[in-house]
């Protein structure tokens, strides 16, 4: 399958980026790792008049965390940077766990953070765990940079906040107040496939009280499901098992499955309950360890 | 008679189109080609340099049949494009063996059994191989998930894991062994 026909720029600095966006009033697309957008021109589902090509432009693969805890992905880092990444491990669980669970290994290569987030995919991972840890993206266009809440930015299935001279240059984790503890579990029929169902969970730990909670769910709903009142739930309390279990059905109740052939909607809600107590019995047993 | 209609063959669109010369070091050697943007990299392999050891099996990203290295990176050639590899060095199947020799990951496959129908192999053997280039000693495990973006129709798998695995051994300089793989 050969996409359809599109004019290619690849500039070498930022402000050319933007400019050939400018320029292109709509009709051009941003192509990063190209592992989602790639696949949609050979099926025609896009097919844009110019593709600017930002793999060219210097310093954007990076992640680090600043003096704050604050953790930035730049637009170029990719999967599997993040996969292999002591940083995360060291600092951020819920995204070390998720990383090595987007894809599969030839994806993860190429394809970016920032990039899944665009793509505002309602099984993407990224914008589950970005959602689940109350995360920002930063779009960067001729009238400078704008930082975008991650509940703002994805705006709808394959929909996000952009502007079309914009390009979402960063993601913005904020720094945890509290020692950071959660997960993300995902099913999937084979590697590779979209999920049947998946649980980011992001916490941040006080002690053993619970001072921030962020749940989020992918593959069950119409878009990145943020399971607030189950966060809610577990903030200001100790993960007792009454709490695990609120929490468990609050994310139960928020997922919006349907019927297909990965599985029932009430089959998919167990896996969410199931999921979410997963990560938070896991979250005790880790800190009993450790005591 | 003069016919009532009469077809006119037009110029091919060819000046209208844009292409971009690429100079991508394949297998060790520098190739150059003129290429439209909207050629994917398997394409350019296949056809354009006719190294049709790059298989195409699903073209829609799920497969790997097409895998490729991009700087020693495995990577699904059947999503990048051709213009993206300009400047980068390109491994495919072709470049594996060395003179008549065949590599470690080729002679673990032919003694392990570890194909089939071949189709899929290729893909197999370049995540192989770029795996063991970060991890010369991989576990079982490490070598299924090394290999869980390439996918066998034949079932293979067993087979592919233990040609993997002696590979990695023969690497290390040990004695391949048929037994404790898989």
């Amino acid at each position: 399958m050969y996409p359809s026909r599109f004019r290619y720029e690849a500039p070498r600095s930022l402000d050319d980026a933007i400019a050939l966006l400018q320029a292109g009033q709509g009709e051009a697309k941003v192509l990063a790792g190209g592992q989602s957008l790639v696949p949609l021109l050979k099926l025609r589902f896009a097919a844009p008049e110019l593709l600017v090509d930002i793999n060219n432009l210097p310093g954007l693969d990076y992640h680090r965390v600043d003096p704050d805890g604050t953790i930035r992905i730049g637009a170029l880092c990719r999967h599997a940077t993040l996969e292999r990444s002591p940083l995360l491990v060291e600092r951020q669980p819920t995204m070390a766990a998720a990383a090595p669970l987007v894809a599969d290994p030839l994806v993860r290569n190429r394809g970016t953070l920032v990039g899944s987030l665009c793509h505002a995919d309602p099984q993407g991972d990224w914008a589950a765990v970005v959602t689940a840890l109350g995360g920002r993206v930063v779009a960067a266009g001729p009238r400078g940079r704008r930082e975008i809440p991650i509940g703002e930015f994805v705006t709808g299935p394959f929909e996000n906040a952009l502007r079309y001279d914009e390009i979402a240059v960063e993601a913005v984790i904020p720094a945890s107040k509290g020692q950071p503890a959660g997960g993300y579990l995902k099913l999937e029929r084979r590697v590779g496939d979209f999920a049947t169902a998946a649980a980011a969970v992001a916490l941040e730990l006080s002690g053993d009280v619970v001072t921030r909670a962020g749940i989020a769910l992918c593959g069950v709903g119409p878009s990145t499901i943020d399971a607030t009142d189950a966060g809610r739930a577990l903030t200001g309390r100790t993960l007792t098992a009454a709490a695990i279990e609120e929490a468990a059905d609050l994310a139960a109740a928020a997922a919006q499955p349907r019927t297909d052939h990965r599985g029932s909607a009430a089959y998919k809600r167990q896996v969410v309950r199931t999921f979410v107590t997963r990560i938070l019995r896991n979250v005790v047993s880790t800190a009993e360890r450790a005591a | 008679m003069s016919p009532l209609f009469e077809e006119i063959i037009e110029e091919p669109a060819s000046a209208d189109v844009p292409t971009r010369r690429v100079a991508i070091t394949v297998n060790g050697q520098r190739r150059v080609a003129e290429v439209e943007p909207r050629l994917l990299l398997a394409h350019l392999l296949r056809q354009g340099f006719k190294l049709t050891g790059t298989h195409l099996g699903c073209d829609t990203t799920n497969c790997g049949a097409c895998t490729v290295l991009v700087d020693g990176k495995a990577i699904k050639s059947c999503t990048m494009l051709a213009v993206q590899a300009d400047g980068h060095e390109v491994t495919t199947v072709e470049g594996l063996a060395s003179m008549s020799e065949l590599s470690p990951i080729q002679e673990g496959f032919k003694d392990e059994h570890g194909l089939q129908c071949g189709f899929c192999t290729p893909g197999m053997m370049l995540s192989a191989t770029a795996m063991l280039a970060e991890n010369p000693n991989p576990t079982e495990e490490d070598v299924r998930w090394a290999l869980s973006g390439n996918l066998c129709r034949c079932t293979g798998y067993q087979n592919i894991v233990k040609a993997v695995l002696w590979a990695a051994a023969k690497m290390r300089g040990e004695e391949p062994s048929h037994e404790g793989a898989a």
